[in-house]
């Protein structure tokens, strides 16, 4: 049974998918990062602030001031090296430190989207995606083959269902089956769409809405996989991601989807696909058959290992949530990196008061004076950042002489339409509060309860 | 594979559909289940807006005119008329400083306009030299409201001694001279700012109906959140009770800290003009067309949730109730219990954590900050 299975990964599939997998992921990128560069957010984000909100157990990354342009560049050449298949390996490498690198900058601009684009990058480490269509192909016939080992294309294939699948899976809630949130609150805001807008209005329709997306997103890992259902399943990704696109601010991500979907397709569609490039830009091509077959070497098992121990983490670290007391979309203790995209809907306000305990004088801290506008909202909602300022303002007015300074923060969150509660306890001095992997027990508990996942 | 031909015309006819969709100059859309933005906005510049601004500019030409009868004959009388056009426009300016949107924005209006605590010894070094220039973005502490409260009632302790400044004062014409710059400036300013709103800029401001983070509705209520969190909370009652200034109190910080006596009517102005405007209460009347309030009951019949309009109004009547306990004279209340002063501001404070957490929330606006990527 096993060996079935071994040989099935083993087995030579045409290289074309994961080749084109690979120009157009890389495009996509050259494309991302312009825009990310040309809308100004390199020095909004990480230049401008003085602060930074860091993740736990990367303190030390920082930004470099003037010179993060340098890692911009060094995202962007390397995507170009994907793009072309130019060394290739050492692309995907810098593509893959570098944008992780400036992703750790700052938590406050965590999307799953950057976490997704993070995981590709790595896995395309380990992939020959450069033994087809590539430059380094082209120089270099040794690494040519237009058949590689089958479990290649499955690994992107195998991510792609994960993402989907975890989605649906967030998405079976009471919160958003039962009482259609936060779509009820989203779509009402979209009324100037012709046709659509007048429909939002209406509540059957977020109903509607809720319990498409939601088995929409169960539904086609399985509907891409099976060859009968794989055309019907590609144009409903299509419908979705441009939907998602018109309604939410979420920049090239639905792109990104619909091109990483391709990859379910056959290999003789990729390779119509890439006879259109050659024809476009005139590349002479010389087909070889050549297969790169699996040798079973100590790369290969550590290979081998790499990649179950990954697709492992990946099944089992969304679930993490679990081991937290709690509603999860209250206090958020595993929300990150298990693909809860477009979840929730969480307005908060927040407002430390420091205490000198030797007078007895408090005051509040005006936060416009250290953090940017995108860093006061994300810090509304989420608890991790709220402990950090909350040191930073203890060791800022240390230094200004008051000597322990106590912290206090008065904080209420409004989920998914109930009315504001509070979130942080404001008898509880933030100083003396260290960050943990353990529940953070100064969250007050959530009065209401979400059944799910 | 057949398949293929048709998807890929099928898919481009989709996707420009969709795309053609957001482009949002469409007119407004006539249906009982849909709330009418657009009639919100029009509510908002016609019956709010636009009479407020009219009603302060008139009191400011009624200022002006004041002015140049004490310019012709600086006596006791003009000078208590001055005052009494002075308060009757600041009181009247407590209904427009909300606004910061179009006009107002672009000629900086709250910031000329009501700028305080007054640098007096700017205003004294301009008095003296007779050279200054008050469009200069950092002049904003040397004119307006606060300044005129200076000249009018902070330059000596008795009327007597403050007339003398007008009239056998050495510096006496240039104080003349600067008094009426400063009444002039503000005339300036709100002529300025009504002829927009009565002439291109009421049309721009309804039309621009969408939900996009520039759209007026957006814009304004960002800015109108803003000003109730800074500029009233913060500046009325929250930075002269020393709420973030290390426990120190402030009081010399109060709005109309020469005249003393008129902190509290300006700041219950502020408050009632604000609770109206949430509303959608007219300047003139009590007349309530759709607002923030009847937006948030129609999103609200929706989800069977808390009414929150009924909520928020309910806090703005017991912030009034606190403020309304507070002597006239916020300087006198901060000196001698600053902790009545405390509790408005909690109260106040309250009013925040509905506004920006729960109202922000259910009406789906987007800050206005928000030109990143979303998840």
């Amino acid at each position: 049974m096993l060996e079935k299975y071994t040989t099935y990964l083993q087995n030579s599939e045409k290289a074309a998918p994961l080749a084109v997998f690979r120009i157009l992921f890389g495009g996509l990128m050259i494309f991302s990062t312009l825009r990310f560069v040309s809308q100004g957010w390199v020095n909004k984000y990480y230049i401008e602030p003085s602060f930074h909100f860091k993740y736990y157990g990367f303190e030390f990354v920082t930004a470099f001031g003037q010179y993060t342009y340098i890692l911009y560049a060094i995202t962007l050449l390397s995507a170009i090296g994907i793009t072309l298949g130019y060394k290739y390996k050492t692309a995907t490498i810098l593509f893959f430190l570098s944008f992780t690198y400036c992703e750790l900058i700052d938590k406050t601009y965590y999307l799953n989207h950057y976490y997704f684009v993070s995981i590709i990058g790595f896995l395309l480490i380990f992939l020959p995606a450069n033994c087809y269509f590539s430059i380094d192909a082209y120089r270099n016939s040794k690494i040519a083959f237009r058949k590689i080992p089958r479990y290649n294309i499955l690994v992107i294939q195998l991510m792609l269902c994960i993402v989907y699948f975890y989605a649906g899976l967030a998405k079976i809630n009471t919160d958003w089956l039962f009482k259609a949130m936060p779509l009820q609150i989203w779509l009402p805001s979209r009324y100037y769409l012709p046709v659509l807008g007048d429909l939002f209005q209406k509540e059957w329709m977020h109903y509607a809405m809720s319990w498409f997306g939601m088995l929409y997103d169960l539904a086609i890992p399985f509907l891409l996989l099976f060859k009968r259902t794989r055309v019907f399943g590609f144009v409903l990704v299509v419908i979705f991601h441009v939907l998602t696109r018109v309604l939410f601010p979420i920049g090239i991500f639905p792109y990104v989807m619909i091109c990483a979907t391709l990859i379910f397709f056959d290999a003789s569609f990729h390779e119509k696909i890439i006879s259109f490039f050659r024809r476009l830009f005139k590349i002479k091509f010389v087909e070889n058959n050549r297969a790169l077959y699996l040798i079973p070497n100590v790369k290969k098992k550590l290979l081998t290992t790499l990649f179950i121990t990954f697709f492992t983490f990946q099944l089992v670290f969304p679930f993490r949530y679990m081991l937290y007391p709690d509603e999860l979309f209250w206090t958020e203790e595993g929300y990150r990196y298990s693909w809860r995209v477009m979840l929730i809907e969480k307005g908060g306000y927040v407002q430390y008061k420091i205490v000198n305990p030797k007078t007895g004088n408090w005051f509040y801290v005006d936060h416009n004076k250290f953090l940017t506008e995108y860093q006061q909202k994300q810090l509304r909602t989420q608890a991790d950042l709220i402990l950090e300022f909350a040191h930073f303002l203890e060791k800022h007015y240390k230094e200004k002489g008051i000597e322990n300074p106590e912290v206090y923060v008065e904080s209420y969150i409004a989920l998914n339409g109930r009315l504001s509660q509070q979130f942080v306890n404001p008898t509880v001095d933030l100083t003396k509060v260290n960050e943990s992997f353990s529940h953070k027990d100064w969250i007050l508990p959530f009065n209401d309860t979400i059944y799910g996942f | 594979m057949k398949n293929f031909k048709f998807i890929f015309p099928f898919i481009l006819v989709c996707l420009s559909a969709i795309v053609w969709s957001c482009s949002d100059d469409d007119p407004v859309i006539e249906s009982n289940d849909i709330f009418d933005r657009q009639a919100m906005l029009a509510n908002w510049s016609d019956n709010i807006i636009i009479p407020a601004y009219q009603a302060f500019s008139t009191d400011v030409d009624a200022l002006k005119s004041a002015v140049e009868a004490f310019e012709t004959e600086p006596n006791e009388a003009n000078l208590n008329t001055v005052r009494q056009e002075w308060e009757a426009a600041y009181i009247a300016w407590q209904n427009i400083s909300m606004f910061n949107i179009g006009p107002a924005e672009t000629t900086f209006m709250r910031s000329f306009i009501n700028t305080y605590p007054a640098n007096v010894s700017s205003i004294n070094t301009n008095i003296s030299t007779g050279n200054y220039a008050l469009q200069a973005a950092n002049a904003n502490d040397e004119q307006g409201f606060p300044a005129l409260d200076y000249l009018l009632f902070g330059l000596a302790d008795s009327d007597a001694q403050i007339l003398e400044f007008y009239t056998s004062n050495v510096n006496a014409s240039n104080y003349i001279n600067y008094l009426t710059d400063l009444v002039d400036r503000i005339n300036v300013i709100a002529n300025q700012v009504v002829a927009s709103w009565e002439g291109d800029y009421r049309d721009t401001f309804v039309n621009n109906s969408g939900a996009a983070s520039n759209s007026s509705t957006n814009k304004l209520l960002n800015d109108w959140m803003f000003y109730y969190e800074v500029v009233f909370r913060n500046g009325k009652i929250g930075f002269p009770a020393g709420v973030f200034s290390e426990g120190s109190t402030l009081p010399q910080n109060v709005e109309a800290f020469y005249k003393k006596d008129l902190s509290k009517t300006l700041c219950l102005e502020a408050l009632n003009a604000f609770q109206d405007f949430f509303n959608g209460e007219a300047f003139e009347g009590t007349t309530r067309g759709e607002s923030v309030a009847s937006y948030l009951n129609f999103l609200n019949t929706m989800k069977n949730g808390e009414d929150l309009s009924l909520i928020i109004n309910n806090q703005f009547d017991l912030s009034i109730t606190a403020i309304s306990n507070l002597d006239d004279n916020f300087f006198n209340q901060i000196n001698t219990n600053n902790n009545v002063m405390l509790v408005a501001f909690e109260e106040l404070q309250a009013s925040v954590v509905l506004l920006k957490s729960d109202m922000f929330s259910a009406l789906s606006v987007a800050v206005e900050f928000e030109s990143g990527d979303g998840d």
